[in-house]
């Protein structure tokens, strides 16, 4: 049986600058980096993996450069990487990018049963957490999402036991598999990769699939495919701040007056 | 030929013969290690064993006033060994006797082999007496070993007494006179006795002698005291480099990276397990062992050479080693506990009398773990990929690093413009108060008027951290890169603040082929005063001050005077030493890697130094390394001494110094 993880290749966000006149993203030069939620989706399929011996494979859309993120994935010990790269795919939002993924996905299940699809809570490009959603949706799998711990996994029954965590509670679902699982950080830590791994994971060839193969209506892909369109990308302008209390004097004071703003602020919750 | 010479001969053919199978059993062990290419420098090496084992510059140190007795001990083994020699050829063949001499060289033998046997004799008993009522805390005082050899060696001599008392009681011994110790005890303990009791008596204590020596000899290869057999050689194949580098690493597919299995360490590192002597002295300079740490670098040493006794026999015979070399609880397998408590400071390898190069057996287990097993603390998860992907500890935005030039004039390094490259490093790079350190050296070396430059937002680690945490694949990966920067852009000088990055330019990157000058600050400064260009004023009153040894400057590089002398000047009087100084300094805790993992057990390393600091009320503490910096202050402030004492940089003690013109 297969696990297909979904991974991204995001810009590292915390070397994004923004450019002080248009206020765009500066992108060039920014090394990319594995979104680090995917990270933990690879890590528990790879646990999944050293327990019940399912195969893995990763699956990437984006530029060809995404191979960098694959290779990661190959060095921790997913089988097989598959980067959906097409120029049709580009210029693509949540919903055509989760037709593309879906698509794949469908294909990889005609050589193996899929038991389980694995993906990051969200990417820390694009925030919207939106595209596991829609591949579950798009295959008609059970989702569950935000889940930072795996109860139990019954492959005879085709039964899984999640436990997701909302604001405040966590909430205990049961799926049958076929099913797809968003991940939390706090699901796992992942693995370092050992240098023989990364090695092999150099040699291993990465499938590549492009629309040639994937037969998808250009209508439902791409720029054409998305049903938002990005009219501007800004940053916010920040309005200033205020000084809450007398932190040098009275410190507990301050500490204080400040949570008190934040609870009536619903930035936390006690 | 008598029947008891031919008796003896048997007995000794037996006993030669079983040492040799002995000797052959546990040394071709040796050759399950890896080769290592210690040849070389003859001459040097030779004056090293003569220096060391013969004139025992290895036991014979202030801090350890004990080694005398070793001394003595082995000087009196020396002289033995003559006596010895005779001893059992006469047995064999009767007519090998000193007594055959003319008298005066007969005479001489016997009063010195008198006297150094009673030396020997009372060595012992001061061995016995202080292991029994005053050993150090370091010790393994009570070691069956140690007291079945001084046992032996104790017997050896009270046999050669009564022998020869028992000699001269019969009137047969003609250099009497020169034999005080054996008269005494023929007069004392054998007075009035017949001739024939005294003849029985001399051939008991002959027979005693002879089988005590050959089981001496048969005993060595299976206790500690292998060392009187493997130290000789183990000093001559020492680590001539004031370093003690690890090796690159050739990153192929089919390789196996560091030691998880004892037969993947070098034949010379097998050999050092043999070679020790358990002595103590590197547990005693240990900074973990002395903060309650698992580490105990004799420990580390011991279990190596119980874990090859016990499963060489096996790989050699092509069989799987079954006491695994790390994680398990016996004897002979290394807690992975213990691994990580090393701060590499080079204490144990810098006292080991032989040269055991305890510390490195260390790192080359943490690159087992760290390359095939992905096996280290949690902590060093977010670390390793800060520096892989951001080239600092912190995963700080590369492009910050040149925050602190905001309020120094500097200049970013040209080719065939500049002279020096300031490598300013990730601590003066990043770290708040780091970059103190850092504006003070540019003020230096502006006010001093040297052509510098910076690399900013273009500088890379070193890597320093992840060679001594065992990542050596990434480390690899990024010599590679600051080597091929370096030589691309004409770099021929590099000014180096901390010694971390110092050594590892300097000595690591000399393995990359980077053959450049790297000059610590400290150095410099002494340098840029000598010379005129700096010029000070010694009027900074900064109290007290006590100055501190980095390990990587001090017992890694040898500089010792430099940062002192400066501070001199600066401050018009010499800084006060700390009990532990030069060569015996004691780790501040940040070295090798351990900056990056938390200290779970025992007392904190920095808070033992700053403590140790703090007997000599101090107002400032001197150090020459951002990690110290850092190490010292968290520790004064947990003794809630920060607002009393502070902790200067070299470079900011000479900033103040200056002389505004």
């Amino acid at each position: 049986m297969l696990i297909v993880t979904c991974i991204k290749q995001v810009p590292d966000t915390t070397q994004v600058k923004i450019d002080p006149v248009t206020g765009n993203l500066i992108r060039e030069g920014v090394p990319f980096i594995v979104n680090p939620f995917d990270t933990h989706a690879l890590e528990e399929s790879l646990r999944l993996k050293d327990k019940y011996g399912f195969h893995i494979a990763a699956i990437s859309m984006g530029p060809p450069n995404t191979e960098f993120t694959l290779r990661k994935a190959l060095s921790v010990g997913v089988d097989k990487a598959i980067l959906l790269s097409d120029r049709v795919f580009g210029g693509a939002d949540t919903l055509a990018t989760s037709t593309v993924l879906a698509e794949a996905i469908k294909r990889l299940s005609q050589e193996e049963e899929v038991a389980l699809v694995i993906c990051g809570k969200q990417t820390i490009d694009g925030d919207t957490a939106q595209v596991g959603s829609g591949i579950a949706t798009r295959l008609n799998y059970a989702q569950l999402t935000l889940v930072d711990k795996i109860l139990s996994l019954d492959i005879k029954a085709k039964r899984i036991t999640v436990r997701r965590k909302l604001e405040g509670y966590h909430e205990i679902v049961e799926a049958p598999l076929p099913a797809l699982i968003t991940v939390l950080r706090e699901i796992n830590h992942p693995r370092y990769p050992t240098v023989p791994m990364r090695l092999n994971a150099k040699e291993t060839p990465i499938t590549i699939w492009d629309n040639q193969f994937m037969k998808l209506q250009e209508e439902s892909i791409g720029l054409k495919g998305s049903a938002t369109q990005v009219r501007r990308i800004f940053s916010p302008e920040r309005t200033k701040g205020e000084i809450v209390g007398n932190g040098t004097a009275n410190p507990e004071e301050a500490a204080k007056l400040l949570i008190d703003k934040m609870v009536a602020k619903d930035i936390i919750s006690v | 030929m008598s029947l008891s010479n031919w008796i003896f001969l048997i007995i000794f053919i037996i006993a030669i013969t079983f040492f040799a199978w002995s000797f052959r059993k546990r040394f071709r062990l040796l050759a399950l290690g890896k080769a290592e290419n210690r040849s070389g420098s003859v001459l040097k090496r030779c004056w090293n064993v003569v220096m060391y084992p013969f004139l025992q510059r290895c036991a014979i140190n202030p801090a350890y006033r004990f080694g005398i007795n070793h001394a003595i001990l082995f000087w009196c083994f020396m002289v033995l060994l003559i006596s010895n020699a005779e001893f059992l050829l006469k047995g064999i063949f009767s007519a090998i006797d000193f007594a055959r001499l003319p008298n005066g060289a007969y005479f001489t033998l016997s009063l010195i082999f008198d006297i150094v046997s009673i030396l020997a004799l009372l060595a012992v008993i001061l061995a016995v007496v202080r292991r029994l009522f005053f050993a150090p805390r370091y010790l393994p005082a009570r070691s069956k070993d140690a007291f079945v050899i001084l046992s032996m060696i104790a017997a050896l001599m009270l046999a050669f007494f009564f022998m020869n008392g028992a000699e001269i009681g019969q009137g047969i011994e003609r250099a009497s006179t020169y034999m005080p110790i054996s008269g005494f005890f023929a007069s004392a303990f054998m007075n009035g006795a017949s001739k024939t009791t005294l003849e029985i008596l001399a051939a008991i204590f002959w027979w005693i002698h002879a089988i005590v020596l050959l089981s001496f000899l048969n005993y060595l290869p299976y206790s500690k005291h292998m060392h009187i057999l493997t130290s000789i050689p183990n000093v001559y194949l020492r680590n001539l480099d004031g370093v003690s580098l690890q090796p690159r690493e050739e990153f192929k597919k089919g390789n196996a990276y560091g030691v998880g299995q004892v037969n993947q360490f070098t034949s010379k590192n097998l050999m050092d397990s043999y070679s020790c002597t358990e002595c103590g002295r590197c547990s005693d300079m240990c900074p973990a062992n002395a903060t309650q740490k698992h580490l105990n670098p004799r420990v580390v040493i011991h279990d190596i050479k119980v874990n090859l006794l016990k499963n060489g026999p096996d790989l050699v015979a092509g069989k799987q080693a079954t006491l695994p070399l790390i994680g398990g609880k016996k004897e002979g397998s290394i807690e992975e506990e213990v691994l990580w408590d090393c701060t590499t400071c080079g204490a144990c390898t810098a006292v080991c009398p032989v040269f055991i190069e305890q510390y490195p057996r260390i790192l080359d287990i943490r690159r087992h773990l760290v390359q095939m097993e992905s096996r280290f603390p949690e902590e060093l998860l977010n670390f390793f990929e800060n520096m892989e992907s951001r080239s600092n500890p912190w995963g700080i935005a590369p492009t910050d690093r040149a925050k602190w030039t905001t309020t120094v004039q500097t200049k970013p390094f040209e080719i065939n413009e500049t002279e020096y490259l300031f490598y300013v490093g990730c601590f003066g790079s990043f770290d708040a108060r780091s970059k103190q350190i850092t504006l003070a050296n540019a003020r230096i070396f502006n006010a001093a008027g040297i052509s510098w430059g910076i690399l900013g937002k273009d500088e890379l680690c070193c890597g320093d951290s992840l060679r001594r945490l065992g990542n050596e694949f990434i480390f690899d990966t990024m010599a590679q890169k600051n080597v091929k920067m370096f030589k691309d852009k004409g770099v021929k000088k590099i000014i180096t603040q901390c010694p971390h990055c110092y050594t590892t330019l300097k000595n690591d990157y000399r393995q990359y082929g980077l053959e450049v000058e790297v000059i610590h600050h400290t150095e410099l400064i002494d340098q840029l005063i000598k010379s005129g260009k700096l010029k000070i004023d010694g009027k900074v009153d900064l109290g007290k001050v006590v100055f501190h040894d980095a390990c990587y400057l001090g017992r890694y590089n040898q500089i010792y005077d430099a940062p002192r002398k400066t501070v001199a000047l600066a401050t018009g009087k010499s800084p006060v030493e700390m009990e532990r100084n030069h060569e015996r300094s004691f780790c501040c805790g940040a070295g090798g890697g351990r900056m990056w993992l938390e200290e779970k057990v025992g007392k904190g390393i920095n808070i033992e130094r700053v403590e140790q600091a703090l007997t000599k009320e101090p107002q400032t503490i001197c150090v020459s390394c951002p990690y110290c910096m850092t190490m010292f202050e968290d520790g004064l402030k947990t003794k809630k001494m920060e607002d009393k004492v502070q902790v200067l940089d070299v470079a900011e003690i000479v900033n103040r110094a200056m002389k505004q013109s």
